[in-house]
């Protein structure tokens, strides 16, 4: 597993997901604080393309050997893409969770809630 | 990311939709008991949690499934000393286990182990129990944690016309479970004596401390469980380490069991249930006139309604404790298999459709999976374990 890390370029929610925002598009995933609380990640259940997202509602389910988990949205949007990969190598969460782990991308319907998300920091302190 | 089930039971404040997710793993009360391992867990860096009243290690930093390769392949050592223990003694005291306990107990020899369980008189399971004779006339029996207290209870409330002792002695005794295809040698290795075989117990002296050693366990693999003085419990398991045992949580004593289909109290196993419909009949004998064994031979002779099987899933996803089976029935257990690859578990089904082959439908969360009743074990370590390459 990879060491702790809260890359500066990403934005967090404090339930401990982060996006990547470029433009109007954001890729969503979960923080290494999240994966290394859940375990090894046996199992992504992904949403559908198309299929839309509210912030702070779950959109997708992630499952350890010992617990389901919701994943939950950091910002609102519309899916265009999930990751497909995701399910034949759910480890990817664990081993690399802001890159081969990330989850779906998403269109965002309201760019100006980018602005209620927490630099790395702000979320490093939540922890 | 929000936990939403743990199976055995939420922790306390977690669970709902929505929280943060890091009382997953911080939440502990004071009021949980420790074993005289606690300390070592937490150097170890353990994740800790609330089981059966206890403050335990789910896991190490290695994983899970590096855990559960460790039993299947090498060697593993639990600490399972949130197990309870309670000694019976006295001239009567073959004869009152023979009254509470559904199997034959007079069939157990001097250093014999035994699989039994704790009935009520309607044949419902209070406990499921291994019970070693140490001497003619004493006897100890390891209770699930949960359960511990209910079980002494219940065992001194049914003692009244016999001439026996019933004695509380948890708290005398550590338990570790040193599992795996390597264990023996490695506790042998700090032994005085050979090991007793399996489903035999001795004492012996390990790592210069007594020891009641038994050729028990909870994984399908071979190995022993030491019984101890608590106060010898750090230095054994330190050692055990050190000779290349690797520390194993409950998540992975929870996968080694499920694979090879041993039912856990509380999730397999209830009050609700008789051992008939458990698949536990092998360990009744109603011959004995054990409590609840008029109940558990009507189940035998008439059938029930369900009955508990193991099964997989055909496809993604993992059922899980509580699931519904379409039609009728339940999840029991349910979890990723680390050896398979699959979704794995138990379920009572009607027992029309308990049949090898079988398929149903379990409703996870809302989405239909389809499983296909298997043959037990699910994990069969001649058919699904690691090959020796030939030539």
């Amino acid at each position: 597993m990879a060491p702790a890390s809260y890359p500066d370029d990403l934005l967090y929610h404090p339930d401990h997901d982060w996006a990547r925002v470029e433009d109007d598009v954001a890729t969503f995933g979960i923080t290494w604080f999240a994966q290394d609380a859940l375990g090894e990640v046996v199992f992504f259940d992904p949403p559908e393309v198309g299929s839309s997202v509210t912030v702070g509602k779950f959109y997708a389910e992630v499952e350890s050997v010992k617990a389901v988990s919701d994943v939950i949205a950091p910002l609102s949007g519309e899916i265009v893409e999930v990751n497909t990969a995701l399910a034949d190598t759910p480890e990817a969460i664990n081993e690399d969770p802001y890159g081969a782990g990330w989850m779906v991308r998403v269109k965002l319907s309201d760019s100006g809630q980018v602005d209620g998300l927490l630099d790395s920091d702000a979320y490093q302190a939540t922890l | 990311m929000a936990p939403r089930a743990w199976r055995n039971g939420p922790l306390s404040g977690a669970g709902r939709r929505g929280e943060r997710s890091a009382s997953l793993v911080r939440v502990t009360t004071p009021t949980l008991k420790r074993t005289p391992l606690y300390a070592a867990h937490v150097a170890a860096n353990a994740k800790l949690v609330s089981f059966g009243g206890w403050e335990m290690p789910v896991q190490y930093t290695g994983g899970i499934r590096a855990e559960h390769e460790a039993v299947r392949h090498a060697a593993g050592v639990f600490d399972v000393s949130h197990m309870g223990e309670v000694q019976c003694s006295g001239p009567d005291a073959e004869a009152f286990l023979q009254h509470v306990l559904s199997n034959d107990v007079s069939k157990m020899a001097i250093g014999g182990a035994q699989y039994s369980m704790l009935c009520n008189e309607d044949g419902g399971v209070l406990d499921d129990l291994f019970t070693y004779r140490l001497a003619p006339d004493r006897f100890l029996t390891v209770t699930n944690a949960a359960n511990h207290d209910s079980d002494a209870d219940w065992l001194r409330s049914q003692a009244g016309d016999y001439d026996v002792q019933v004695d509380d002695v948890a708290s005398a005794y550590a338990m570790l479970a040193v599992q795996g295809p390597l264990a023996r040698e490695l506790v042998q290795a700090i032994a005085d004596s050979p090991l007793p075989a399996r489903m035999q117990a001795a004492a012996r002296i390990i790592l210069g401390h007594e020891a009641l050693v038994c050729g028990t366990g909870y994984t399908g693999e071979d190995g022993v469980e030491l019984l101890l003085d608590p106060a010898d419990a750090p230095a054994i398991w330190e050692e055990l380490l050190r000779r290349g045992a690797v520390p194993c949580g409950l998540a992975a004593r929870d996968t080694l069991r499920l694979e090879v289909c041993y039912p856990l109290y509380g999730n397999d196993l209830s009050s609700d249930r008789n051992p008939i419909e458990a698949g536990l009949g092998w360990a009744c004998k109603e011959n004995t006139g054990f409590i609840g064994s008029d109940a558990v031979r009507r189940a035998r002779q008439d059938g029930t309604a369900q009955k508990l099987v193991p099964f997989k899933i055909d496809g993604p996803g993992i059922a899980r404790q509580g699931n519904p089976v379409v039609g009728g029935g339940e999840v029991t257990s349910g979890t990723m298999s680390p050896s398979l690859g699959v979704g794995i578990g138990m379920a009572y089904l009607p027992t029309e459709r308990a049949q090898v082959g079988e398929r149903f439908e379990i409703d996870v969360r809302g989405k239909l999976r389809t499983a296909v009743v298997a043959s037990r074990p699910l994990y069969d370590k001649e058919i699904d374990g690691p090959r020796q390459l030939s030539g």
